[in-house]
């Protein structure tokens, strides 16, 4: 899919796209953060019909909404290739013990044999993280090993 | 200490005054500029200015507002926005110059010195960034495809100005010809210098005031601001200057925590200045000039009209999307007052004209914008109901 981007100045920067369904869809990525979203079609093709507006905690929470699990679906296909290793995400909840520590402090490798090969954290994703990485509540964990493993480590995660 | 029970008192009416003006104001997507304007004119009228504990400290207030307003306007300021708009605009800024004609017409036919002529010209031609910026987010037109032209005819504005406002502010000083054009040099020199420095060691610059505290950061940022602008108003570079290099050397993330973090205060002391410059003006002197007024907001908001099209046009945006661009940009705001700030005191005649110039302009421009190319009217209506 092309996304067209533009950019605004002082404002921030517009994406634009065709869906499949012909749908021509505007998103305005502003610099404090709100986001905007128009459908263009109708009489004017210059003018954007505002659908909705998503302040940053919206906007963020919508993103994993989008892609959390479709990058996780995307290891699952990985892992589907070689038997007996699976993914899962396992999701860092305020309530872990580990949210706010250093990834090396949950041994999750050691203790479980399991893997930890990306942290999705909001619209970002941080591949094959140190183990100085700092582990915050609403990460989503993309844990790869066998199912036992992946048990394990989702255990200790959730603490 | 000494509470001074008048100070407090009058500065909070004053205060509580502009608040329900600005509230009236934002109900109906107008810019509360000139609202702040006309309450000095009327704060005037009525004899307010015999209040002396208030008028110093909002004198004093005025100079942080000019200060304030100039630094996030160079905040404001990427180099890579500008370099694009530069790359697809710079016809259209040509094209805008025009706006700057009327102007010089007008103060050639009332009889103003050099530097007024510069100043007026200056007045027609800088449309306001803040009013039209805000009013597009409002309108809800930020994903239209003509706003990306109307935005950068505004950067390419706020860049002549960087040139434009020390010129004037060294010329509005008085002096020889040749200490002005050396003076007008060395401005022009340090915004280069500025725009330099911000883009080969702007971080460090950034370390000076960086600071993860947020009341931290606002305290450095207005010392070094400050001080910056004294030195300027110094070597009578006027302290608008300085605030605005101080704004350019900022860059990325810091420049927008920075941004953040005194938008309130400018805010504040933005409405200040406003009230201040429509306080100076006597409401009897603003009489004889409406007519002029009048008709320079009539010629130059065509002049708008036409740029904004020609701009819309060159990203191949339709009659409709064309015609919004234009209205767009009619409206004229602060830094036409702060052109008045700079070079007003030796042109009596140059605050009230432009305050009424400002005056009709900043109301009209947003009412044309809102009307003009809108979609057809039942759309519209529908449209009231559901808000």
């Amino acid at each position: 899919m092309d996304v067209n981007e533009v950019l605004l100045p002082g404002v921030g920067l517009r994406y634009e796209f065709t869906t499949q369904a012909g749908d021509r869809i505007g998103v305005v990525a502003r610099r404090t953060g709100e986001f905007e979203v128009v459908g263009y079609g109708g009489d004017d093709p210059d003018a954007g019909r505002p659908l909705f507006r998503l302040n940053e905690d919206e906007a963020e929470a919508l993103a994993q909404v989008f892609g959390a699990p479709r990058i996780a679906e995307r290891f699952a296909d990985l892992t589907r290739e070689l038997p007996g290793l699976s993914s899962a995400p396992v999701r860092v909840t305020p309530a872990s013990p580990y949210a706010g520590s250093p990834l090396g402090h949950t041994r999750v490798r050691t203790r479980t044999g399991a893997s930890i090969v990306a942290i999705v954290r909001g619209p970002d994703v941080i591949a094959s993280p140190g183990p100085g990485e700092v582990l915050r509540a609403a990460d989503v964990l993309i844990v790869v090993g066998t199912s036992e493993g992946i048990d394990g480590a989702k255990r200790i995660i959730r603490g | 200490m000494h509470v001074s029970l008048a100070l407090l008192l009058e500065l909070g009416l004053v205060l509580i005054a502009l608040s329900v003006l600005g509230t009236l104001a934002r109900r109906a997507t107008l810019s509360p500029i000139p609202l702040y304007l006309l309450a000095g004119l009327a704060f005037g009228a009525a004899g307010v200015p015999h209040v002396p504990t208030a008028g110093q400290f909002l004198q004093a207030g005025a100079s942080i507002g000019i200060v304030l307003l100039l630094l996030a306007l160079g905040l404001e300021f990427s180099t890579a926005e500008f370099a694009t708009s530069m790359r697809h605009h710079l016809p259209s800024a040509g094209v805008d110059l025009l706006n700057a004609v009327p102007g010089a017409v007008a103060g050639w036919w009332l009889g103003l010195d050099g530097v007024g002529v510069l100043a007026l010209a200056g007045a027609t031609y800088i449309s306001s960034s803040g009013i039209i910026a805000r009013l597009l987010g409002d309108l809800r037109r930020l994903g239209n495809r003509e706003t990306p032209s109307v935005l950068s005819v505004l950067v390419l504005e706020d860049f002549a100005m960087a040139a434009y406002l020390p010129v004037l502010a060294v010329l509005a000083s008085g002096g020889t010809w040749w200490q002005a054009t050396v003076g007008a040099l060395v401005a022009v020199g340090a915004v280069l210098a500025a725009f330099t420095v911000s883009s080969r060691w702007g971080h460090h610059i950034g370390r000076l005031v960086e600071h993860p505290d947020n009341e931290q950061l606002m305290l450095r940022m207005l010392g070094l601001t400050m001080v910056v602008a004294a030195l300027a108003e110094y070597v009578h570079a006027s302290a608008a200057v300085g605030a605005f290099l101080v704004g350019l050397t900022l860059t990325g993330q810091l420049a927008e925590r920075a941004r953040a973090v005194i938008e309130p205060l400018r805010d504040l002391f933005a409405a200040v200045f406003f009230l201040v410059i429509g306080l100076s003006v006597a409401p009897a002197g603003m009489l004889p000039v409406l007519p002029a007024a009048l008709a320079l907001a009539v010629v130059t908001g065509l002049t708008k009209i036409f740029t904004g099209r020609y701009a819309a046009s060159r990203d191949g945006v339709g009659p409709r999307g064309r015609l919004r661009a234009g209205a767009a940009l009619i409206a004229r705001g602060e830094f036409s007052i702060v052109i008045v700030g700079l070079a007003g005191a030796r042109h009596p005649v140059l605050a009230p004209l432009v305050s009424a110039y400002v005056l009709l302009l900043a109301v009209a421009g947003p009412l044309i914008t809102r009307f003009a190319g809108a979609r057809p009217r039942w759309w519209f209506l529908g449209r009231f109901e559901k808000v």
